[in-house]
Formats: C-alpha cells, structure tokens, sequence
C-alpha cells in the first residue's frame, strides 16, 4: 500500500490523545484510593487540553484523506457494518468526554450538584473519566479493525494489529505524560515512567511478534487464482495501459527494497531504544528537556512505523498491475 | 433474484481494447458525468477506467499461451466493498444485483478500494469520488435504445463475442449455460467474495487418433496403395467395390 501522511498522522496523534488522557485518568484512579499523591484541579485541566490537542489535530489530518471533506458528516451512517464508520462516531465522542472531563475538573463539581453525596473527592469526574476510557479504549479497536478487518490484507489481518495501535498510543501517552508529570507533578514521574516502560516492552514483543509473522505467512492469492489459469509459470506481459492510474499510484509504495528494508530497523531503533535511554536518563536528572526529547524521538519514530505498517501491507491487486508492458 | 455480469471467455478474446474504448466512451459522456482524463497524449497520460485488458504469458518459450485478460467490476455476490464504506455510498442493488457507487455520497476516503482484492476501484482524481463499472445501468434499461442494444457497451464493442451479458441467476440464461458448460470459475475464489462476473477457461480442441485407426481393418494383405479396380465393363457400386 502507498501510505498517506493524513492516516499516519491521524493514527498517531490520536493515540497519543488517547494514552495521555488514560494516563490523566489512571493517575486520578490511583490517588483516590491514596497510592499516589492527588494533584489540583489545574494538573487536570491543562492535561486534558493537552489529550485534546492531540486528539482535535489528529481529526484534522483526516480530513486532508477525504476527496470531499465537507461530506464527512455523512460518514456516521454505516456503523453497523464499517469500523471506519465506527471510528468516526467514537473519536467526537471521546473528543467530548476529554473535553467534559477537563470542564468538570476546572470547575471543581462533583456529584453533588445532582444531589448524590459520595466520600469520594472528585466523585464526577471519575465517573466522566470512566466513560472516556472505556471510549479511549473503543477508539484503539475501531482505529485498529479498520485494517485488521480487510481479511486479504494478510499483514494486517491479525489481532496484532489491534494490539499493536493501543499498545504504541498507551506508551507513547504515557511518555507524554512522564515529561507533564515532570514538568508539573515530580512525584508522577516514576510512575509514569514505569507504566511506560512496560508498555514500551509490551509492544516491542507485539510489534516484533507480527513483523515475524509477516515473513513468515504465505499469501493466499497468486498470479494463478488472480487470472484463473492454473500453470507453474505466468508472466504479466501488459497491464492494459503505459501510464500510471490509481491502481499503479495508491496501492504501491515506491520504495527501493534496500531502504525498505532499512526504515524497518529506523522505526524499531527511534520507537524503542533511543526513547527509553533517553527517558531514564531524564528521570535520573528530573530533566524535562530529556523526556520531552524522549517523546518527540519516540513519536517521529511512531511516523515512520505507521508508514512501515502501510507501506509492508501486499494488496492482492498488485498481482494484475506487475508490467507496464 | 436477478444478478446481472458479464461472462468473458478468454477462449476468443484477442485482446483489441474496443471493450476499453467503448467503455470510457459511453461512461464519459453519460449523465453522471465525465471520466478523468489527463493528458490522453501526453508524455504521462492518467485517467479512470472502468475496464482494462491485460495480457498474461503463460508456460515457456516455445511453449506458451497468450492469454488476454479484460478486467471490470466483478459485482460481487458478497461484495466485500460495500460494508466498509462508511457513508453507504457503496451500495448492491437487491433488484439486479449491480454494484454501485453513489456519487453525491462518497466522501472519497477510498477505504473501499483498499477493500477490494480485484483492484477494480478508481478514484476520479478531478471530482475526488470512487468510481466503478456500472455494467452501464444507464443503458441496460433505457427504453429509447432498441432492444438489441440494451447491453452493456463493452458487449457490443467486442468484435468476437468474447463478453456475454446476462442474468446468472437464470439457470437457463446464455449466460448460465455457457458457464456450466464451458467450465466458467470466478476470479480469486479463496477471499469467498463470490464473484457475479465468471471467465471462461482457454479451450484446447484436439482430435485424438488411434494407431489402429492409421491402417485400414478391411485390408487383409495389409498392402497400401491403388486398390485393383474391377473392369470398366463390369457393374460397379463405386470406385472400390463390384458386385
């Protein structure tokens, strides 16, 4: 597939919103039940701010996808059937719920303004901030059965790829989040940092374990059930046409196999090992300059794997666009 | 249920492209409007088609097939384009079972091109909507044609009759005939996407001769040549026997 920088930007800043503002949320958890210290009502606000950036820029990349952009309302009406319908219902949505989340912090109400009197301080906004995760958490599996839904694109059809996209937004939010905390909150950054590294782990195993299957899987079409002649050796001769089309432009990445091959180990050098030296090296020092360049690496690093995962996917009608003639 | 396609048999088809021009002409000029074309003669000319004819070679030199393969919209049975596209601008008309796209409802996200294995999915790059064969529903069922006409304009194009178009529900339609008996397969059929349209295979015909066939039975000397012929006087059936 021929990757396009609004999708790579979609995927990646949205899941950054999505792992930063699960980050916020699980900080919150963690306080009430007094294992970690609470924080203001500011840490809060200015966090979901920060998740919805993300989230509203990652919406606007989209829109450079669509060839009519002032149509995409209309892209709600088939979420019974189509998980980019899905997504697109589900991402508003969670748009709300960070944006609610913040309101309710900033403004201090709880659960009594409805007259419920709970212990618990802050009792509203973890009820909002329940709603959003289980959003947070619908918007990776929208964001990834989108591809893993399309059963012939062999390398994204797996639960890998799920896994993969809420994995990647959880580490690379929780990154975030270690450089917020220690710009604003010290005593977070350790477990944020933590959080991190695990979730950093967790998809190098993920992430690795489906580029092991990508080499290894046999595709299931050929040049043989693509034209139905059955015969050891068929030769493309033409293609129908000598100049290029959409079929020769969106579904090719036009790479050279040597720096194909090489952008595989430039993502898995940026996405992992770089971020996480330089993330321990920001926590030792408390350095916000150092987390902060841990995430900005980490998520150029994200770009590049996202154009990795388009760009990897062999889509079946490459089989009949082989010779130009 | 009707289900209209094509039946293409690569037996005769010898790959001239009129499908592909007749199509483009009657698809550009229709009321839905144009069909890109950039720089039809230019140095990088680029454009929509709904139909292409490609050229395979199979086996070896001295020992190869040419094999002519138009290609088009398969109208799937379960066509794996329409429940993806989010806006349902993608659509298969239950009265006919033609694919189609909407085209005041795409938004052009092209997530059904992704969705389809065929490759038969194009993008309009000036009006940024998904285009596809129509099998010419804009035709097939215009009453001021003559009746003879109402067929997709690739069929009427093709000089050897190698694109039949028809109902292959009916079983007993031209269409259904010729695909049980001529061995007609559809395209890909490992993602069950049931293609509607159905390629009849290269056929070979070859007359299989017996050695005893070479010499004759009734010949109890074995010896070939100028058979003796009775005397012009005598009565005679033909040139071989007498009475």
């Amino acid at each position: 597939m021929h990757p396009a920088f609004s999708v790579i930007f979609l995927t990646t800043l949205i899941g950054t919103g999505q792992g930063f503002f699960l980050a916020l949320y699980t900080e919150q958890v963690y306080s009430v039940v007094e294992l970690l210290p609470p924080q203001p009502a500011s840490f809060y606000t200015l966090g979901s701010a920060i998740a919805l950036a993300f989230l509203i820029a990652g919406l606007i990349a989209s829109f450079f996808h669509l060839g009519h952009p002032e149509r995409a309302w209309r892209s709600a009406a088939r979420w019974r059937t189509s998980w980019l319908s899905r997504e697109v219902i589900v991402l508003p949505a969670l748009m709300g719920a960070v944006a609610a989340y913040g309101l309710v912090h900033y403004y201090e109400w709880d659960l009594n303004i409805i007259g419920i009197k709970t212990s618990a301080h802050g009792d509203l906004s973890l009820v909002v901030g329940a709603g959003g995760t289980a959003l947070a958490f619908l918007l990776f599996l929208c964001t990834g059965m989108i591809y893993a839904c399309i059963k012939f694109l062999q390398e994204w059809a797996s639960w890998l790829t799920v896994f993969n996209y809420t994995l990647f937004g959880l580490a690379s939010g929780f990154l975030l989040a270690t450089a917020y905390a220690a710009y604003r909150a010290p005593a977070l950054m350790y477990f944020y940092g933590g959080w991190t590294v695990v979730a950093t782990a967790v998809v190098l195993a993920t992430r690795v374990g489906s580029l092991i299957r990508n080499r290894r899987f046999k595709h299931k079409s050929t040049i043989q059930t693509a034209i139905g002649v059955r015969h050891a050796r068929i030769v493309q001769k033409s293609q129908g046409f000598m100049g290029g089309s959409f079929n020769t432009r969106d579904f090719f990445h036009g790479v050279a196999p040597w720096l194909f091959r090489w952008i595989k180990w430039i993502f898995l050098v940026l996405v992992f090992p770089v971020p996480m030296a330089l993330l321990f090296a920001g926590m030792i020092d408390r350095s916000v300059t150092l987390i902060t360049s841990a995430f900005v690496i980490q998520y150029l690093g994200l770009l590049v794997e996202r154009w990795f995962f388009f760009a990897q996917a062999n889509h079946p009608q490459n089989l009949y666009y082989q010779t130009i003639s | 249920m009707t289900q209209l396609a094509l039946v293409i048999d690569l037996n005769v088809c010898v790959g001239c492209h009129a499908c592909v021009t007749s199509c483009k002409e009657w698809n550009t000029s229709g009321a839905a409007g144009y069909l890109s074309d950039d720089r039809p003669y230019g140095q990088d000319p680029t454009g929509t088609f709904f139909n292409r004819v490609q050229t395979f070679e199979v086996g070896e030199f001295p020992n190869t097939d040419t094999v002519h393969f138009p290609k088009s919209c398969l109208h799937c049975e379960d066509p794996p384009c329409v429940p993806v596209c989010p806006t349902g601008a993608s659509y298969k008309r239950p009265e006919d079972g033609i694919v189609l796209v909407d085209y005041d409802k795409c938004i052009g996200c092209k997530y059904c091109a992704w969705a389809c294995p065929y490759g038969v999915r194009e993008i309009d790059e000036h009006q940024k909507v998904m285009k596809k064969c129509t099998l010419c529903v804009d035709r097939i069922y215009d009453m001021s044609v003559p009746e003879s006409e109402r067929k997709p304009a690739c069929v009427l194009a093709c000089p050897t009759n190698a694109r039949l178009f028809g109902d292959v529900h009916d079983p007993e339609s031209a269409v259904s005939i010729a695909i049980s008996e001529n061995g007609g397969y559809a395209l890909m059929p490992e993602w069950g996407t049931k293609p509607a349209n159905h390629y009849l295979p290269r056929r070979k015909t070859r007359i299989k001769i017996h050695a005893d066939e070479l010499v004759r039975a009734d010949n109890p000397l074995k010896k070939e040549g100028v058979l003796p012929k009775p005397d012009v006087k005598e009565p005679s059936l033909d040139d071989a026997t007498s009475w």
